[in-house]
């Protein structure tokens, strides 16, 4: 690990697929040794892509990817070792037991056998009492806890979850985010993708949006948060309002769910809010209130905005 | 060296054989005793013998050889080309095992299955005629170069596959043929002199040719040509097999 806590570097790698077409241009990336990354982007930005490379299924075409000081090329044993993966697809065994794929995994990737280790696996994704059935015979939602198994199988250092709550249920989504808490807690670096937004906002430390091969932007979620994040202040009013009386045309108010609700919007970011003015000349102007309130915009909004102005 | 990706990669494939055991065993049991009942007894009773070893005798290597060349490029070229067709294949690729591993454990398992079953028919080719070996640890060389040769050969094909059609058509629209026409049944010096030219061209006929002396010590060709050639088509898989890794060829885009 090199002295700024990073764990994974990504030095200019860019990926043009045999077809010609350029999944990847100039990436550079740092991953935190011990944080949840969040890998944001439309379908098709490159994120699958960016990760096969770095877990060594698909080659780079040029740059460079280095994993705990180690070239992901020359140093693969000791790179892929470090590694789990949670694939995007549902691509599990079909006639093997849930417990042998596991077994399976952990030799792969060339640790000794450790029931223990794959009990406790197993049970930390509602597992155990299928340990015995056979792959083929359990639902979507299960079979994608086994691909979760066979990734925590080997003891990773890292993992990487590909999309991992596409088409995935509540239960099975809370289970995940326990899981995915639990080994950050144990220092296990985590970089997931996801096109929910609302994931990312939930879970993630730092948050990377890429879009057509691009890394956009990399940032602190809550940082990023507060940057791009517009807040709105929402008023509830004694009476209606028909309109907007001429004194408070400059603050820009809207209607909200109906006349006696009032939206002022403010970038947080900015020298005056606006906020003490607004409320001063409301109460000159005898508009009368009960309730106040903030909301601030979602990394969807963010997410939508940045994707708008990169465009 | 990942011991433990090797044995883990070893162990799935064994255990593919281990699911369909009837059918691994049964099978060639059957196709093996419908050889001697066809050929041992309608064709035999006409050709009695040929190089003073009788001819149900003399079918037995070329039985073995068949079997083995068929089941050992099946065995492989499924092995590989499966997880490639349903995408398990990304774990293997993202696994620390190098080429060498990968192919030790796939083509390992392969060859395995392959000298067993080869050992069923010879237990079972036991049962219907006289079966002497003259040279127990030539036989095993033959035995095991050509098992993980044809394992290699089927690895290859795995991987170059990008259909099933594709993948059962090289067994029989090549090497089905190759084995019949390499001399399984029938001594090369009963053809006209011109074919015996040709023949010399399949490369079975040296395994096929090999593999017999080491039970009758009559051959077709030099033991030491057959081994030759089984050495030198051992070689060209090896190279395939390493280009295939080195380039990522059909594994890694
Ligand atoms: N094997 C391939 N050959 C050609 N293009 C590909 C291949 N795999 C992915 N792509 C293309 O690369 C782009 C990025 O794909 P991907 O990394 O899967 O994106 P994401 O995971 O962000 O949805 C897409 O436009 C996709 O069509
Ligand atoms: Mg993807």
């Amino acid at each position: 690990m090199s002295a700024n806590g990073s764990v994974i570097q990504v030095n200019g790698l860019s990926k043009v697929y045999a077809d010609g077409f350029e999944a990847l241009k100039n990436v550079n990336l740092d991953i935190t040794e011990g944080e949840i990354f969040a890998l944001l982007g439309p379908n098709g930005a490159g994120k699958t892509t960016l990760i096969n490379i770095i877990c060594g299924i698909v080659n780079g075409s040029s740059g460079s990817v280095t994993i705990d000081g180690h070239d992901i090329v020359d140093g693969f044993r000791a790179t892929r070792s470090l590694i789990g993966l949670v694939p995007q697809e549902l691509t599990t065994e079909t006639f093997e037991s849930v417990w042998a794929t596991v077994s399976f995994s952990r030799g792969l990737f060339g640790k000794p056998p450790d029931p223990g280790h794959l009990e406790r696996v197993l049970k930390s994704l509602s597992l155990w009492d299928k340990k015995d059935n056979i792959i083929m015979t359990l639902s979507g939602g299960m079979k994608r806890r086994v691909l979760i198994a066979k990734a925590l199988a080997h003891e990773p250092r890292i993992l990487f979850l590909d999309e991992p709550t596409a088409g995935v249920d509540v239960e099975l989504r809370q289970d995940m985010w326990a899981v995915v808490r639990d080994l950050r807690d144990s220092g296990v670096t985590i970089i997931l993708t996801t096109h929910y937004i609302e994931e990312a906002e939930q879970i993630a430390d730092r948050i990377g949006v890429i879009n057509h091969g691009e890394i956009i932007l990399v940032q602190d979620k809550d940082q990023l948060m507060r940057e791009l994040g517009k807040k709105q202040l929402i008023l509830d009013l004694d009476e209606p309002l028909d309109e907007f009386p001429q004194q408070l045309a400059s603050y820009n108010l809207k209607f909200g769910a109906g006349p006696k609700e009032i939206i002022y919007s403010y970038d947080t970011q900015a020298k005056h809010t606006g906020i003490t003015a607004l409320l001063s000349e409301l109460g000159s102007a005898g508009i009368r209130f009960h309730d106040v309130r903030t909301t601030q915009s979602s990394l969807e909004d963010i997410f939508v905005n940045l994707v708008k102005k990169i465009q | 060296m990942n011991w433990f990706g090797i044995g883990a990669i070893y162990r799935f494939e064994m255990a593919r054989m281990r699911r369909t055991l009837f059918q691994s065993i049964v099978a060639p049991v059957i196709s093996t005793s419908l050889y001697f009942i066809v050929f041992g007894a309608a064709i035999g009773s006409r050709i009695t013998e040929i190089d003073g070893v009788s001819y149900g005798s003399f079918i037995v290597p070329g039985l073995i050889m068949l079997s083995l060349l068929t089941e050992s490029i099946s065995n492989a070229s499924f092995g590989i080309y499966f997880p490639r067709f349903s995408g398990t294949i990304y774990e293997v690729l993202s696994a620390p095992v190098s080429v060498v591993e990968i192919v030790l454990g796939y083509v390992g398992a392969a060859a395995t299955k392959s000298i067993i079953i080869g050992g069923i028919i010879l237990i079972t080719a036991n049962l219907f005629v006289d079966i002497s070996v003259a040279h127990p640890i030539w036989m095993a060389l033959f035995l095991l170069l050509t098992a993980v040769s044809f394992s290699l050969f089927g690895f290859i094909l795995g991987v170059w596959a990008d259909n099933w059609e594709k993948l059962a058509i090289v067994p029989t629209l090549i090497v089905t043929p190759l084995t019949f026409l390499g001399g399984s049944f029938y001594s090369i010096s009963m053809l006209p002199e011109f074919w015996q030219k040709v023949t010399l061209f399949n490369p079975v006929v040296y395994l096929i040719s090999g593999f017999r002396w080491s039970f009758y010590e009559n051959a077709d060709v030099a033991v030491g040509l057959s081994l030759a050639m089984t050495l030198a088509f051992l070689l060209v898989c090896l190279i395939a097999v390493s280009w295939i890794f080195k380039t990522g060829y059909r594994l890694r885009t």
